[in-house]
């Protein structure tokens, strides 16, 4: 499965920091002890600023989020949230074109910046001292950006490029975009934060200066520091470089269309040459940390823990061990949705296998947790799982800084992130068995299946079937 | 970030190492500007009472460690027939061990909340424990049980070689994954950097347990041994911790002798699969690590390949013409060779665009040099962001490791930028002709055959 999240350059180490920022994210974020980490004000201009102190290392990890991401585009431009993204690293009145990232680069920084549904973020890692300067120049791009047409179209290739890499190359990720689109009815988050090709193909230099006057604005923003400063030493270069940047009082997205209730379970699948083994997939449409009931989303985050999270889950433990009907299975609970969360199931058939009999043993699995529950040793074992990856995560400045400012783009308080493992640890039995009887619902269902097709298998004429419907 | 050594801890070694202390202690602070006593980054090291040696960073700030270590020694010693041997070994350590069954051993690691997991590269077989300070010995024992007595069950090696077919399969549809393969084998042909590290079906389906075991004993020894610890732990425990864990190894390794590898010269193949995207590697010789132009090397591919949006790859092939979303190159060396390598993956009908700019970039930086600007701008990028590379434990230990592996002190931070510092367009120059000489590329290209590029011979 693909993420929902696209960055401007990719590199493994990038990809490796974002899966794992995805990771916590979805354990949401918090702290294990009880004192709190990190402190925020916020400017006259409406621009939110949060100070994550970490001394270890004379660096900072400086980051700005937008509150908005591709499920805020209009209709028919889909991608423009990404696209703008990249073409903010163009030029403004004091930074010449292309040259953001090399003069972060000539200062010993590393920048980049990523796109979501819900959010937008750009950042840089750079000694302490450089601070000021890249404060400095993410000012300037929030409000005074230029674009020329002919850098635009070029940009236009290369995200059509990176759509080529990162969808119509790998099947799962076409399967993945077919399954969002089924799975919601109304709501964006059914159009792939990328765009579809045909849309990108027609974005214009206008779309993307309209969404950045739409969005792009101190009120819209959070400005987050992790590393070696205090917040006595932010405040004033905040007060100083984003202060001085006039308010937008329209800027902010507007609700999305909601999705009525699932009354169908849903089914597609794709066939592709390319696809390896037949597999076995299943997205449900749930609540997130944002929308659930109090302790509710805590509880989906635990429960998929236990059914599909690595080699002791239930899943794992019933296909691949013991029935031996997969060779690989597992899933989990998305849940920082702004609108909604997902749940996640994948199996991979053994050789061999068919996909029905993968499907009734997976079923056999959910029914069991939704008429049954957990037992209190997996609830226990779960819950000092979280615990314990969060302490590790802490170890990272910068996935220090994607949680808090992840969470508060959705708006979340500090007091909520810090306060989740206590949310965690307070998850009972009968929560999750309920939040299992409730969600694991097939109508809020999309299946999807993808199976090899081993008519244009590799024999180099016939064409590959990347864009089929099912 | 003040980084000093302090030798240390059993009075013998402190007794050695003072002299060091106080020239390492001056040199540091070259390395920041910001340097204050209070964020003194202190590797000791480390001699367990019963002789394993270990590099530490004591931080106490958070109530986890990390153990990292590797053996020499790697997929290069998958016997012929039998490659493939240290990957399926990677994924059988958390698959049963001592008394404990697979289901067992995975129920203990999850409720001690225990990380392992392990890697193979070409030269090197790599573990990375990490565990929270409550639970420490018990993690320990687990790691050690790991390591000295993996079981190897039948139902689990079968389970376990199902999903290693499976990742063929997969990969063999994957166009970059496809590339990286057949350029290995065109570059280094038989020769043990030529194999295939993931195996085929063929070969993975005569691996048994005696294979495995054989490669445990043969491998996991304290004199191929090379270990880091960061984290919530002093010098006394992590000494105790080494002798638990690697103290009942072997002294000696017995590895297989791997002879020098040598490059292929410059060819081109084209391997035709029906994607929408194709993908091209490229590469050609490098220098040694140890080899004195290597540091020159280095900065001269940051600003051809390596360093993103700075790098004139980047700049001629997306930046300026739209062509990749991706284009790359870096430096690979090995111990037995020394390779640049890098990649690009564009539509079918623009690869042999692409590929041309990139050659045509090798040679201008043959032909030409850098200039003195792209030249200071790579090396104060180097320099500048060293410090990020050690801004958590995780990534210190990864660093130091890496020293160990190549047989640094830890002096070699402290001198690291003073080594990119003192490298000259004299150097640049001369280095850059023929570590980019176009005619040395072994190039690879997985892609249509309807519009491969002109350039490129079936293969």
């Amino acid at each position: 499965m693909t993420l929902a999240l696209i960055c401007r350059k990719s590199t493994q180490s990038m990809m490796a920091t974002l899966m794992l920022a995805m990771t916590s994210l979805s354990s949401s974020a918090i702290s294990v002890r009880a004192e709190a980490r990190a402190s925020e004000f916020k400017l006259a201009n409406g621009m939110q600023v949060v100070v994550i102190p970490d001394h270890r290392a004379p660096v900072v990890t400086h980051m700005v989020w937008y509150r908005v991401g591709a499920a805020d585009e209009p209709k028919g431009v889909s991608g423009i949230a990404h696209f703008l993204e990249h073409l903010m690293f163009k030029s403004t009145d004091k930074i010449p074109m292309g040259e953001f990232s090399k003069i972060v680069a000539k200062l010993g920084g590393q920048d980049n910046a990523f796109t979501g549904h819900d959010i937008t973020s750009y950042f840089q890692r750079i000694s302490k001292d450089r601070l000021p300067t890249v404060m400095e120049m993410e000012a300037d791009r929030m409000v005074n950006l230029r674009l020329t047409e002919k850098e635009v179209l070029t940009e236009r290739d290369v995200i059509l490029e990176e759509r080529r890499s990162r969808i119509e190359n790998n099947p799962s990720a076409i399967l993945s975009e077919q399954m969002d689109a089924a799975l919601y009815y109304s709501h964006s988050y059914g159009i792939p934060v990328i765009g579809w090709e045909h849309e990108i193909a027609t974005l214009t230099p206008e779309n993307a200066i309209s969404f950045y006057k739409r969005f792009y604005a101190p009120n819209n923003a959070i400005l987050v520091i992790a590393g070696d400063v205090t917040m006595d030493e932010v405040k004033p270069l905040a007060e100083k470089i984003y202060g001085s940047i006039p308010p937008n009082p329209k800027a902010g997205r507007d609700a999305r269309p909601q999705d009525p209730p699932g009354r169908s379970a849903r089914r597609l699948e794709i066939k592709d040459a390319r696809a390896g083994n037949a597999s076995f997939h299943r997205d449900y449409s749930v609540p997130s940390y944002s929308t659930a009931k109090p302790g509710e989303a805590e509880a989906l985050d635990l429960l998929m823990k236990i059914a599909a999270d690595g080699s002791t889950s239930r899943l794992y433990k019933k296909l691949v061990v013991e029935n031996q009907l997969a060779s690989s299975a597992g899933g989990g609970y998305e849940g920082s949705g702004l609108d909604s969360a997902k749940i996640s199931l994948y199996a991979v058939a053994a050789d061999g296998v068919g996909l029905d009999k993968v499907e009734a043993a997976v079923d056999g699995v959910l029914t069991d947790l939704a008429k049954n529950g957990v037992t209190a040793a997996e609830l226990e074992r779960a819950k000092n799982s979280y615990l314990a990856e969060y302490i590790y995560d802490n170890d990272n400045q910068a996935n220090l800084a994607r949680r808090y400012g992840w969470s508060l783009a959705l708006g979340r308080s500090i007091a909520q992130i810090e306060g989740w493992p206590d949310a965690i640890s307070k998850v009972s039995l009968d929560g999750v068995k309920a939040a299992a009887n409730q969600y694991l619902d097939l109508r809020r269902s999309v299946t999807g299946l993808l199976l090899p097709d081993a008519q244009t298998n590799g024999n180099g004429v016939a064409q590959v079937p990347t864009k089929s419907r099912s | 970030m003040l980084i000093s050594t302090r030798f240390a801890v059993t009075t013998r070694a402190l007794a050695r190492a003072a002299p060091q202390l106080a020239a390492a202690v001056v040199a540091v602070v070259a390395l920041s500007t910001l340097s204050r006593p209070a964020d003194a980054m202190q590797i000791q090291t480390v001699k367990s009472p019963g002789g394993i040696e270990a590099w530490l960073v004591e931080e106490h700030g958070n109530p986890a460690m990390a153990l990292k270590f590797s053996f020499e020694g790697g997929s290069g010693q998958d016997p012929d027939g039998k490659e493939g041997l240290a990957n399926f070994m990677t994924a059988m350590m958390d698959e049963g061990a001592g008394d404990l069954t697979a289901e067992q051993f995975q129920d203990r690691m999850e409720s001690l909340a225990m990380r392992m997991n392990y890697d193979d590269s070409k030269d090197g077989y790599y573990g990375n424990f990490e565990t929270l300070t409550v639970n420490r010995d018990k993690s320990a024992e687990l790691l050690k049980l790991a390591i000295t007595k993996p079981r190897f069950d039948a139902d689990a090696m079968e389970r376990i070689r199902k999903q290693l077919n499976a990742g063929l399969v997969y990969a063999a549809r994957d166009p970059e994954k496809a590339a990286s393969k057949a350029w290995n084998i065109t570059a280094y042909g038989t020769h043990p950097y030529g194999r295939p590290a993931q195996g085929t079906e063929a070969t993975i389906a005569k691996i048994a347990s005696a294979d495995l075991e054989s490669f445990r004993k043969k491998t996991f020894a304290k004199s191929n041994l090379r270990v880091v610890a960061v984290g919530d732990i002093n010098a006394t425990d992590l000494g105790k911790l080494l002798d638990t864990v690697f103290g009942s190894l072997p002294d000696k390794a017995e590895l297989t002798p791997v002879t020098p590898a040598k490059m292929a010269a410059g060819t081109e193949q084209f391997i035709d699969m029906d994607v929408p995207q194709s993908v091209a590697v490229f590469g050609s010789p490098a220098m040694a690590r140890k080899d004195p132009d290597f540091m020159t090397g280095f900065v001269l591919n940051q600003l051809v390949g390596g360093g993103g949006f700075a790098s004139r790859l980047m700049e001629e092939v997306r930046e300026k013409r739209g062509l990749a979303y991706s284009v790359y190159s870096y430096i690979l060396p090995m111990r037995q060779t020394s390779m640049l390598t890098g990649g690009v993956a564009t539509k079918t009908t623009a690869m042999a665009e692409s590929l041309s700019v990139i050659k045509s970039e090798f040679k201008r930086i043959a032909d030409e040099g850098p200039s003195e600007d792209e030249l200071k701008n790579a090396k104060s990028y180097l320099t500048g962001s060293y410090a990020l590379r050690f801004d958590s434990n995780s990534k210190i230990a990864s660093q130091l490791l890496g020293l160990k592996e190549e047989g640094f002190g830890t002096d070699y931070i402290e001198n690291r930028n003073k080594l990119i510092d003192a490298v000259t367009m004299a150097d640049a120059k001369r280095v850059a002709k023929t570590l980019f000489d176009p005619k040395n590329l072994v190039i690879t290209t997985v892609g249509k055959t309807a519009v491969a590029p002109a350039a490129g011979s079936k293969g």
